[in-house]
């Protein structure tokens, strides 16, 4: 026994020494595979590998490191925060050189160049060739991106209607289907398709209407390693790596060169020239905007419940007075509705539907919303009317009362009672729950609060603008439903 | 004193839960007379009140309500028996007063919304109603915040509302203290005077013996004795009576 000891601790000193070696060998790079080829993408022949111009640019980074590149799948909005917290040294996978970035966090040099490009019906390509030409009209892009802020400009200047998704694949099946009649993006995704669309739908008008480029995003405090990285990139526009790269993937064109003659003649890094200004001007340039996501969050909210209440009524009718049959349909409504996702229900409205109706955004957040909230209210009112104690009906029933006289001199007005309170609460859940309603382009308060977030690279500001306004909306209903029920019990 | 036959039951048989509860109950309440239903929990007082308003379905016999006749089998519609509304009344056990109204309103209700009178003219009938059982003082209050006694002198305005000739009460005294029975006593009696006829389900022997001009002694779902108060309480023919009786004296 005692002789295996030393062995024993041979080999945990070993392990350990080996662990440390590991952890600086590797270099820890964070992207989003959802955001797919060519930048990072799951490789089909094997998906727990992944793929990209972006993947092999990493991995040029680690070699010139003298490290191995480690893939950290991270949601692309979230790459600037997860940095941050140390969940990978950089991120890479499409990450837009912006002034706000480079405040909040250390930024590469650039090293693609990409275009933002306008994709219309092929239709429209004679009449939608800028922007200024698409007043009044629907414009689609990646939430939080460049595209955005641009379209976001472009709304006060030329009165077209910024649409931001979660995804950049939905943007352009919608601008097929006719919801929207733009989308603004970078080329490469584009490009990416109308490829997949095989070249049928739409076209890229062929003048950019800005140009942008794709850096790596390390955390602030890692300026040695940022510069380190700009070593090894200024070597790889050198010596013909980056190219080969971007060759293989089809994404080379001669203003890559361009780009590359540019930052291997600049010295130095640029980064933090705005530094200190921008945070408060930012805080003030977003309110408006979140003015605007506030009052969507209230009119979605409003819509839904009045939906929900009239829904909910008739099918609380229908469970209570109803015959067998439309008992049954009304039961199997409400446990369906209940028993799934209103994410879910979202989606199957407003992309599953397509084929049937093409509803907009608004109106399909409102009948998402309000039909969930339909069931909920459902049950409160069934509830509500079953707990008028019988005696009552029968004697109003005795007094020659219709039955139609009882529902709305006796049953309804004590049943109304019992509802309020319950019926309140689930507003001011409504009102949290209408952030959902984001996932189908509906810009309302938590969207517009993220989409700033990723803009300054921090929630602390926005997350405490955006739960005081939620506060400010929920806290008087809140107020009121408590009343209601003191006010009522009581009598 | 008594006159013409307000209510006439033969032969009545009703069943509740899969359950005979009334086997064949015949009986009858002339106008001026106050009648006693007796009989022990379950022996099927409320469900003849029910049958006899039409809130619950028999399977034999004939209900006749002042030329009103009610017959085997399903419920009528609500409008058909509006001629009925008009010639019978309910108390119940419980009151059943509407929560959300104020005892004024409770007896209004009816005036405005059946008999069609403006709500003026209700409101005055309303707390004459009130006033002549002694309960105007509490018009303005909520059921919730009446008495037991306050709230049964209320229940019996708003049953009188619509001026029906057959009245039919539910065990009025069961949430009364004895000095209050005897106030309510008077009132029925007060009713009767007016015209009126009772049907009162009690088992209360006392209030029973006291009030009223006649008892009908229900067991096993049929009548087993009848007669004026003295006669039947004093030589109780009936086991069910002489039980009803030792009840009594508990």
């Amino acid at each position: 026994m005692t002789g295996v000891r030393p062995f024993v601790a041979a080999a945990v000193v070993l392990a350990l020494v080996a662990c440390r070696d590991g952890r600086q060998r590797v270099l820890r790079w964070g992207g989003d595979a959802e955001g797919g080829a060519p930048f990072v993408e799951a490789d089909p022949a094997d998906p727990s590998r992944v793929r990209g111009f972006d993947v092999e640019v990493a991995q040029t980074i680690a070699r010139g490191l003298g490290r191995d590149a480690h893939f950290i799948q991270v949601q692309w909005s979230s790459i600037d925060q997860s940095v941050e917290r140390g969940d990978f040294a950089i991120g890479l996978s499409g990450v837009e050189d912006t002034p706000a970035r480079r405040v909040r966090h250390a930024v590469t040099i650039p090293y693609f160049e990409f275009r933002e490009v306008l994709a219309v019906r092929t239709a429209d390509r004679e009449r939608f060739r800028h922007l200024a030409d698409l007043r009044g009209r629907r414009v689609a892009t990646l939430g939080a991106t460049t595209a955005y802020d641009i379209l976001l400009a472009a709304r006060d200047s030329t009165g077209l209607i910024p649409v931001s998704y979660d995804d950049d694949v939905h943007p352009y099946s919608d601008l097929v289907a006719g919801r929207v009649d733009a989308v603004l993006l970078d080329h490469i995704i584009a490009e990416r398709s109308l490829r997949r669309m095989r070249g049928q739908g739409f076209s890229i008008e062929p003048e950019p209407v800005a140009r942008g480029c794709y850096v790596g995003v390390l955390a602030s405090a890692d300026g040695a390693l940022r510069d380190s990285v700009n070593g090894v990139l200024r070597e790889a526009m050198r010596d013909g790596t980056l190219e080969r790269i971007f060759r293989h993937w089809a994404v080379w064109d001669e203003s890559q060169g361009r780009l590359f003659e540019r930052v291997l003649r600049e010295a130095g890094d640029h980064a933090s020239a705005t530094r200190g200004t921008t945070r408060v001007a930012s805080a003030v340039a977003y309110l408006p905007a979140l003015a605007r996501a506030a009052a969507m969050t209230a009119l979605v909210s409003l819509l839904s419940m009045t939906l929900a209440v009239v829904v909910g009524l008739a099918v609380a009718s229908a469970r209570v007075y109803g015959p067998a049959s439309l008992r049954t349909l009304a039961t199997v409504y409400t446990e369906v509705i209940r028993g799934t996702p209103v994410l879910l229900q979202l989606f199957v409205i407003y992309y599953g539907l397509t084929s049937v109706v093409r509803l907009p955004a608004l109106l399909a957040a409102v009948l998402g919303l309000g039909l969930n909230y339909a069931a909920y209210e459902a049950e409160i009112y069934r509830g509500a009317l079953e707990a008028v104690s019988r005696p009552q009906l029968e004697a109003a029933r005795t007094l020659g009362f219709s039955e139609v006289q009882i529902l709305r001199l006796v049953r309804g007005p004590q049943a109304l009672r019992y509802a309020l309170a319950p019926m309140t609460n689930d507003f001011v859940a409504l009102l949290k729950d209408s952030s959902l309603v984001s996932v189908i382009t509906v810009v309302e308060l938590t969207k517009q609060t993220a989409i700033y977030a990723t803009n300054v690279g921090s929630w602390v500001v926005p997350g405490l603008l955006c739960a005081t306004v939620y506060l400010a909306m929920s806290l008087p209903l809140a107020r009121l439903a408590r009343r209601l029920e003191r006010r009522w019990s009581v009598a | 004193m008594t006159g013409t036959t307000l209510l006439t039951i033969e032969g009545l048989r009703l069943s509740y839960d899969g359950r005979v509860v009334l086997q064949a109950l015949s009986l009858d309440v002339r106008r001026g007379e106050v009648v006693a239903l007796m009989g022990l929990s379950g022996a099927g007082k409320t469900s003849a009140l029910r049958a006899v308003a039409a809130l619950a379905p028999f399977t034999a016999g004939r209900i006749d309500v002042h030329g009103f006749m009610l017959t085997p089998g399903r419920l009528r519609s609500q409008s058909q028996l509006q001629p009925l509304r008009r010639r019978v009344g309910l108390v119940f056990q419980t009151h059943a007063l509407f929560e959300h109204l104020s005892a004024l309103q409770n007896v209004a209700l009816a005036l405005t919304h059946v008999l069609g009178q403006t709500p003026e003219e209700a409101a005055r009938a309303a707390r004459a109603l009130l006033d002549s059982l002694g309960v105007g003082a509490r018009a303005a209050a909520l059921p919730a915040q009446l008495s037991g006694g306050e709230a049964q002198r209320v229940a019996i305005a708003r049953a009188l509302a619509p001026d029906p000739a057959l009245l039919l009460m539910d065990e009025p005294t069961a949430a009364l203290d004895p000095a209050r029975r005897g106030g309510l006593g008077r009132s029925l009696r007060q009713l009767a005077a007016g015209g009126r006829g009772l049907l009162v389900a009690t088992h209360d022997v006392e209030f029973a013996r006291a009030h009223a001009d006649r008892l009908v002694i229900l067991a096993e779902g049929t009548v087993v004795e009848t007669g004026p108060p003295a006669e039947v309480l004093d030589r109780p023919g009936h086991g069910a009576t002489r039980s009803l009786l030792s009840d009594g004296l508990d």
